[in-house]
């Protein structure tokens, strides 16, 4: 109400003047302003201000009463946490959008030749309706290192040991100080034709003790005959303690299925496999020094398969749950696109004799630049902003190594750090690095409107 | 303490979080019996206390009605004390009691002067029950402010007797003794501890224990205070004496990788879970409800602890915290308030706790047969006899950008020190200018 009168009011004393034109013109300008007005003060209030006083408050220290200058964003790029933050981020930006692109494109086109597109395209669509937060536990829990936990893990594990098989005794090794080990996990002692020797072996939980297993004790009393090498490979564990080591004691249990090889000057020249009261015998071995030897593959531990969440794949890991939201919008997105494009282009190069690759590479890619430079921008931009995987995904001990500056940002200002003046810095390095990308959307997004 | 506790409940925090700002409280309740002479007023607790430790508190809070004829009201705050109860004074709706779980977050409600000091029959039950360490942990700058009505025992460690006997060891006195029992249980095939590496906290438990029994406790407060550098060589050594016992793949379950792998629940579940991986677990008297609630345990008999042991010849270490109760000055019925508190500083208020479990008290008057269980009891033994060598948890009383966050500070560094302990000095190194940041000094 107030703004008509004041309208009026201004409007009054020139509507003597000589130009109705301009004073026309003048009017529409004032309504447009009027009607701009609330949407700028949004703006203002909701954008304008955060931003500037953002900028603002990083010129000042943590307790935001210090005027420090520039050193927030010295100390930005001094923070070990912050290049590696910047580092990541680049990788995200650079692999991210366009996997998802390429992805959302290869689908497309795939998906338009389908019978059940709709519920195909329906089918990937749907993680964009999980959470991000959601997302970010499934995959937490999917890459779990353990494969009785994590999924993927357990797929690489069983595949793993359908061909490598698994050793029989993972967590036994040699009692320390009577078996010497080598570099590669086999234990040894050495023993002459005609002898007999014991190998004490430990760390074996008597419920992992093959069910066969037998009391050593009555086989280590057999005499070798001459050229012959006898031995008992045993745990040298008495449950409940009170044996004593590197004798085998009235309960101690023999270990079966152990293999052994005699070797000399390096080459293996027998080989057995302990029975179930862990004896074993080389026969017809000609007289002199022996290495007895019981080779790493009875000790293999089982393989743990891919640490997924380690300090090196944990980026790439948390990249693969982006992907399985985002890909369905990329493809949707470009789908839409697909469907639009003139169809007479795409026959006549069918006429001319083009095969499909050469349809797709040199037609349909080309007419889609436009779809696929939206999509493609849409995501740098919603890639830089990437928060809530890397924060859930992560565990702690590698937290830093999968940081993002959307990430880093919040850590350093509520997430322990308290410094909002070094997270204003961060956040706006964030709005710098943002800037183009939008400026090259509004660009475009003009030029297609005239 | 509450970090503790968040990772016990962790189904639960994303509860309380959500609810904790709205549906959080009971209603006024009243009673009849006592001197009533409080009869008519309300007296509004605050606290993180939520689900069974609420209700047990609630039981404290109905012996206090039933006494005085005061009617109270508990709020549960959820996670975060110092930002509720802020907001709450300045929208002038101030609680008149707080159980502050940290000792940092006493000190920063003292220095934004919200705090009223205790009064003089409260200060003079501390003085006489309590040992004096108690009184300087609520104090701030020599004033009075916080009573410490329920405690934690960060120094034991629980074992399954199971795996102990079968490896035929008893529980150890020293360090040394712990790493050679250790080695003996690691024979028998189990590993001999299990440790919580994904959870950054275990480790700074681990280190203090350590640190606090081999340095002393003039040195831990000089260091918890960053008057002392990190990269002292008390520091190094007992990253040293550490180092030993995580770097032995013998003693630690599946080695360090694995150990960074494991969270506090799941280092509890290597223990006393379905299949047992290693014979002990290092933690808080926390451990017993996680191994009794979650895998049916039966304390004192499936699952047991020894005190933390001495390490080179010093004090066995008892690192500890606790839930103090203050008093806002900003409260409507502060009188009430601080009758409530010199009510909880007596045993009798402890006692009721105390009978229904998960509880302990650091009142040197509170009869030890008011324990429901003998581990219990033996706990709280070990607490109250420790006397004045009691030291809280240093990474409580630390910034929280160096002693609790996730990824940052002693956190993450002491879990890289777990990936490779071969570098103490280098540890050390990197604790103090991480130290000397957060501190600010």
């Amino acid at each position: 109400m107030t703004a008509t009168t004041l309208v009026k009011q201004q409007a009054g004393p020139r509507a003597a003047g000589p130009a109705p034109a301009r004073r026309g013109r003048r009017r529409a300008r004032l309504a447009a302003l009027l009607f701009v007005f609330p949407a700028l003060l949004l703006l203002g209030a909701l954008v304008v201000y955060p931003v500037l006083f953002s900028v603002g408050r990083s010129f000042f220290d943590a307790s935001g009463t210090r005027f420090v200058g520039g050193d927030n964003y010295a100390e930005m790029f001094r923070d070990p946490a912050t290049l590696k933050a910047i580092r990541n981020t680049t990788i995200w930006v650079v692999v991210a959008p366009a996997l998802l692109t390429g992805l959302g494109l290869i689908l497309a086109v795939l998906v338009e030749k389908v019978r059940w597109a709709t519920a195909f395209k329906l089918l990937l669509f749907m993680p964009m309706a999980v959470s991000f937060l959601a997302a970010g536990i499934i995959f937490r829990l999917a890459y779990d290192e353990d494969p009785d936990k994590g999924v993927l893990n357990a797929a690489v594990v069983s595949v793993h040991d359908a061909f490598e098989g698994t050793s029989t005794y993972p967590t036994a090794r040699g009692r320390t100080g009577l078996l010497a080990q080598d570099r590669d996990g086999s234990y040894r002692t050495t023993a002459s034709a005609g002898e007999s020797v014991t190998l004490p072996m430990v760390g074996v939980l008597p419920g992992d003790l093959p069910r066969d297993a037998a009391p050593a004790r009555t086989a280590a009393a057999h005499k070798a005959a001459p050229g012959e090498l006898r031995g008992v490979v045993y745990l040298d564990f008495t449950p409940g303690g009170g044996g004593e080591q590197g004798r085998i004691d009235a309960k101690e249990s023999g270990l079966p299925g152990m293999k052994v090889e005699a070797v000399r000057e390096g080459k293996t020249v027998a080989s057995a496999t302990t029975a179930a009261d862990g004896s074993f015998r080389f026969s017809g071995l000609a007289s002199g020094p022996y290495t007895v030897k019981l080779p790493e593959s009875n000790f293999a531990p089982p393989y743990q398969g891919v640490s997924w969440l380690g300090p090196a794949l944990v980026t790439p890991a948390i990249i693969g749950a982006y992907l399985w939201i985002w890909t369905g919008f990329a493809m949707v997105l470009i789908g839409a696109g697909l469907s639009t494009l003139p169809r007479d282009a795409l026959e006549a190069a069918r006429m001319d004799g083009a095969n499909e690759w050469q349809i797709f590479r040199r037609i349909t890619v080309p007419l889609l630049a436009p779809v696929l430079t939206v999509v493609f921008v849409t995501l740098v931009i919603n890639v830089m902003k990437v928060f809530d995987l890397v924060y859930i995904i992560a565990p702690g001990p590698v937290q830093e190594d999968a940081t993002v500056l959307a990430t880093q940002m919040w850590l350093v200002s509520f997430g322990g750090g308290n410094d909002q003046g070094l997270g204003s810095a961060l956040g706006v390095l964030l709005l710098l690095l943002v800037i183009p990308a939008m400026v090259f959307n509004v660009r475009r997004f003009r030029s297609s409107q005239r | 303490m509450m970090r503790r506790r968040t990772t016990l409940l962790t189904g639960c925090t994303a509860l309380a979080l959500a609810l904790g700002a709205t549906a959080c409280g009971g209603d006024p309740v009243s009673a009849g019996g006592g001197d009533k002479s409080l009869d008519g007023q309300t007296v509004t607790v605050a606290g993180v206390w939520s689900g069974s430790e609420q209700k047990n508190f609630q039981k404290v809070l109905d012996a206090f009605t039933e006494k005085t004829g005061a009617k109270t009201r508990f709020v549960s705050t959820g996670d975060n004390v110092s930002t509720v109860v802020g907001s709450k004074i300045e929208g002038g709706n101030a609680p008149d009691v707080v159980m502050v779980p940290q000792v940092g977050v006493l000190q920063q409600f003292a220095k934004k002067g919200w705090l009223k000091p205790l009064s003089g029959t409260a200060q003079q039950t501390i003085t006489a029950d309590y040992a004096p360490v108690w009184k300087k942990y609520g104090s701030v700058d020599g004033t009075l402010y916080g009573l410490y009505f329920k405690a934690a025992h960060k120094s034991t460690v629980w074992y399954s007797p199971e795996a102990l006997t079968q490896a035929g060891v008893q529980p150890p006195k020293t360090y040394d003794e712990l790493l050679k029992a250790g080695h003996t249980v690691s024979d028998s095939g189990l590993a001999a501890f299990s440790v919580a590496g994904q959870d950054g906290w275990t480790l700074t438990d681990w280190f203090e224990n350590v640190y606090l029994s081999q340095a002393g406790p003039e040195k831990y407060d000089a260091l918890a205070a960053h008057k002392l550098k990190w990269t002292d060589p008390t520091v190094v050594k007992a990253l040293t004496t550490l180092g030993k016992l995580f770097k032995d793949k013998q003693l630690v379950a599946g080695g360090q990788k694995q150990a960074l792998n494991t969270d506090f629940p799941g280092s509890v579940e290597k223990v006393f879970g379905p299949e047992p991986e290693a014979g002990m677990v290092y933690e808080g008297d926390f451990v017993a409800g996680v191994a009794h609630d979650q895998y049916g345990k039966a304390i004192g008999k499936d699952a047991d602890f020894f005190p933390f042991p001495a390490v080179d010849g010093g004090n066995a270490p008892v690192v500890s915290g606790g839930d103090a109760a203050v008093v806002l000055k900003d409260a409507k019925n502060a009188g009430a308030g601080m009758k409530l508190l010199e009510y909880l500083a007596t045993p009798e208020a402890a006692s009721v706790w105390a009978k229904a479990g998960g509880f302990l008290s650091p009142n040197k008057k509170l009869d030890l047969a008011s324990y429901g269980d003998d581990v219990t009891r033996a706990t709280a033994k070990s607490l109250v006899g420790a006397g004045d060598s009691v030291r809280f948890d240093m990474s409580d009383q630390a910034p929280a950008a160096f002693g609790g966050t996730k990824g940052a500070g002693e956190w993450k560094l002491l879990q890289d020190f777990l990936r490779d302990p071969s570098d103490p000095k280098g540890t050390a190194a990197k604790l103090e200018s991480a130290a000397a940041k957060a501190y600010q000094d």
